[in-house]
């Protein structure tokens, strides 16, 4: 990595000496809001000696929505549909979070064991669906073209799916408090089956896409280093710390919807450099196969949701024939459902890293404040960290890296 | 005097002992141990915490606004510790008249971004603050969107027109 030379710095260059011509290098670049390799709307200022970044400041906010303001107007059931819109490449893993933290809020409310079994399925899905955009983008940002069309059709295969159980390609909400929306539809989880059969021999294909590929090693590796004392103290998660050694996954460590009962391995490397950050991502898309599979093997049967009255609502069913069905169905639909006074911090691991939901609850149908601790907030925060002393050159592809959504920094 | 469910929380106990002063409240609601600290303490008390409780990571700073009640303003931690598979609550109440905490950023370098956030949005100063400035509304934008008093729909436009 180059070092700044000392004759650099303003002290040591009196005007006229050759050092004072070399500080008339320094110049500040302005990248984005509208980037090509920012996905979103980033907008980074650089200060450049040269080719050597001395200093980067991130600039947000330019996708804000007021999502967490918008959420204190509504329904707690009507916040489902807010939460796909934060992180829209991992809406599944929103719904999730924002579901347990409510039932934790809840408290007595049992969900099914097919709902949870369904849940992890539907989250693990959605990281390989998440990790997928990934790779094709971060590949294609830094020249290797064609990975863009081998990730997105197997993308698309997950689309389609998830278009088949709720009727939505992206924006599913589909996980909800209680249990699910909808029962899966039937040949669904045949078509699970195909993908998972295939969808190793996939990755195998990527890696030797890749791997072997001299421009995509050089452009990878090496680069791209933070310590991870650094990482944990400006709040990164997620890939980018276990790739620098620390297996930190909460999924293991603070398991919810029944993840103890699935056998995983946290992927983990110590180079924490970019091309160990894709590595990491490789081998989660093959965890997260296994488990998937798993999933599928070990479903139970049983209902789909839960039966607590107050807050999942009837069977069509039951709510023609019995009138104490019907009352509920008519009170959760027009004033919604009371949630219990309280607060929870919810985090779950979402394939950006740390996902955290803070609710609170005053004990009326609305929820009082809900706060969204999203992955790549903490992950942008730490681009001045990460890119000084790097060369410019290697600045999307360190960024890339992060794999960080605009949406879900904004909120 | 620790309220009655954190006698046994040995963090708490801890900041009991450095000072007294500190800790003004707490419970532990759901499993989830909450402190509510003096603000004139807290970057101390946090020291404390991240060094002899392993509470390295700060997950998250935020803010309730619970108008119009006073003190008006809860500005809320969430810290970490992998080491000890650990989660914590810590709470500050400010009143709403000229809302202001001390910043953590010296004990957690990650905190600046959230504390611009708050900053942002509930109009809460934090004292010695590296960089406090708007960071999700544009620089010139009037008021704090997330206090309660500010409303959901149009600031100064009306969607009837």
């Amino acid at each position: 990595m180059p070092d700044l030379s000392p004759e650099l710095t303003e002290e040591a260059s009196p005007a006229g000496t050759e050092a004072a011509e070399t500080r008339k290098r320094r110049l500040t670049v302005n990248m984005g809001p509208q980037h090509p390799s920012t996905h979103g709307v980033l907008r980074v200022l650089i200060d450049l000696d040269g080719e050597v970044i001395t200093g980067a400041q991130p600039d947000i906010g330019y996708l804000h929505t007021g999502i967490e303001k918008q959420c204190e107007a509504i329904n707690w059931s009507q916040v489902t549909t807010l939460t796909d819109r934060v992180d829209y490449l991992a809406n599944l893993s929103n719904n999730l979070v924002y579901s347990l933290a409510v039932e934790k809020l809840i408290g007595d409310i049992e969900i099914p064991p097919k709902a949870q079994w369904m849940r992890v399925l539907l989250a693990e899905l959605q990281r390989i669906s998440s990790h997928l955009v990934w790779l094709g983008t971060h590949a294609l940002d830094i020249g290797a073209m064609s990975m863009l069309f081998y990730c997105f059709r197997e993308r698309e295969q997950l689309l389609k799916l998830f278009e088949m159980f709720s009727g939505q390609r992206m924006m599913t909400s589909y996980i909800r408090i209680g249990g699910l929306a909808l029962e899966p539809p039937r040949g669904w989880q045949r078509r699970v089956k195909e993908f998972v059969d295939i969808f190793p021999s996939r990755i195998d294909e990527y890696e030797a896409l890749l791997e072997h590929n001299p421009i995509w090693l050089q452009r990878t590796r090496g680069v791209g280093h933070i310590s991870l004392e650094d990482m944990l103290a400006e709040g990164v998660t997620g890939p980018m710390i276990r790739a620098a050694g620390l297996p930190w996954d909460i999924r293991k460590s603070e398991p919810y919807s029944s993840y103890d009962k699935f056998d995983f391995k946290v992927a983990t490397r110590t180079a924490n450099d970019v091309y160990a950050r894709y590595q990491v991502r490789m081998e989660e898309m093959r965890q997260s196969t296994r488990i998937v599979q798993q999933a599928l093997d070990g479903m139970p049967e049983g209902p789909w949701k839960s039966d607590y009255q107050h807050v999942t609502l009837p069977d069509r069913e039951k709510m023609k024939t019995q009138m104490e069905a019907l009352i509920y169905h008519f009170k959760i639909v027009t004033e919604g459902f009371r949630v219990p006074a309280g607060e929870v911090y919810q985090a779950i691991e979402s394939p950006r890293g740390e996902i955290a939901y803070y609710v609170v609850s005053d004990g009326t149908s609305q929820p009082y404040r809900v706060f969204m601790r999203t992955p790549s907030f903490g992950n942008v925060q730490s681009i001045g960290t990460l890119l000084k002393g790097k060369l410019i050159a290697d600045s999307i592809a360190s960024m890339g890296s992060m794999d960080f959504v605009l949406g879900d920094v904004d909120r | 005097m620790l309220p009655e469910p954190l006698r046994d929380y040995a963090p708490a106990v801890a900041l009991e002992e450095l000072n007294p002063a500190a800790i003004v409240g707490g419970h532990a609601d759901r499993g989830e141990p909450t402190l509510y600290l003096n603000p004139d303490h807290l970057v101390e008390a946090c020291q404390k915490l991240k060094e002899r409780f392993a509470f390295i990571r700060l997950s998250s700073v935020t803010a309730v606004d619970r108008h119009p009640d006073e003190p008006r303003f809860e500005v809320v931690y969430h810290l970490h510790s992998l080491e000890n598979n650990a989660r914590l609550r810590l709470k500050c109440r400010v009143g709403g008249q000229a809302p202001s905490v001390p910043s953590v950023t010296s004990v957690w370098t990650g905190a600046n971004w959230y504390e611009r956030e708050v900053f942002d949005l509930f109009g809460v100063e934090f004292r010695d603050h590296p960089n406090l400035r708007r960071i999700m509304m544009p620089d010139d934008w009037e008021g704090h969107p997330l206090r309660k008093d500010y409303p959901t729909h149009g600031h100064k436009y009306s969607y009837k027109d």
